[in-house]
């Protein structure tokens, strides 16, 4: 059964540019080879000040997938993510009609594709 | 029999303070609240970062639920502090 799942997760600053992108085309990667997978939009939002200090670090990258996948992806998914030691946190959130909904309007809106004035969701 | 004049009342009658409460998300028909947009999350924390009871904002159980589950996922992601002189 296909699920919609968003996965927000954080690197520690300490990376170079490369090593970044490297790490975020390895989840990618995995969840193309998983047949059935896809990834649905992918978010940067770079460098961004932490709320309170995770590993003695105050900043890091952050980063968010949206995907389609099989429940059973799921747990060696994160079992990855456990694994990396660049990754200092990471949240898996399973979609339901309204958060979808809510992400589709917030992309039309950003896209520009719905002109009138972005309307309360 | 004590006259009206020598009652003193404790604490001055408040008669306005019993305001109409509504729940902003049913007014506003907002669905799905967002764990990632931090700054409508701190409209429902107070200064040191807890999340606001219900009967100070009237928001009804069901989206206070998912209020709280919102603030504590943006607390796991670091985008909200666990606790912390907020808005001072």
């Amino acid at each position: 059964m296909l699920n919609r799942y968003e996965t927000a997760f954080i690197l520690t600053p300490v990376l170079s540019e490369d090593q970044m992108k490297e790490a975020v085309n390895k989840y990618r990667e995995m969840i193309d080879k998983f047949e059935g997978a896809k990834v649905i939009h992918e978010e940067k939002w770079g460098l961004r000040k932490l709320a309170y200090p995770i590993q003695k670090k105050s900043t890091g990258f952050y980063h968010l997938i949206e995907f389609e996948a099989d429940g059973s992806f799921i747990n060696n998914f994160e079992i990855a993510f456990k694994r990396d030691e660049r990754i200092l946190r990471f949240l898996t959130i399973k979609l339901d009609k309204h958060s979808i909904a809510y992400n589709e309007k917030k992309r039309a809106a950003k896209e520009g594709i719905t002109e009138n004035a972005s309307l309360k969701n | 029999m004590a006259t009206s004049s020598d009652i003193r009342y404790l604490t001055p009658i408040a008669v306005d303070t019993k305001r109409k409460k509504y729940c902003r998300f049913k007014k506003s028909g907002i669905k799905y609240i967002d764990y990632k947009d931090a700054n409508f999350l701190m409209k429902f924390v107070n200064e040191q970062g807890k999340i606001l009871p219900r009967r100070l904002t009237g928001t009804s159980l069901k989206y206070q639920k998912k209020v709280a589950q919102a603030v504590k996922r943006a607390r796991h992601i670091a985008l909200m502090p666990y606790v912390g002189d907020l808005l001072k």
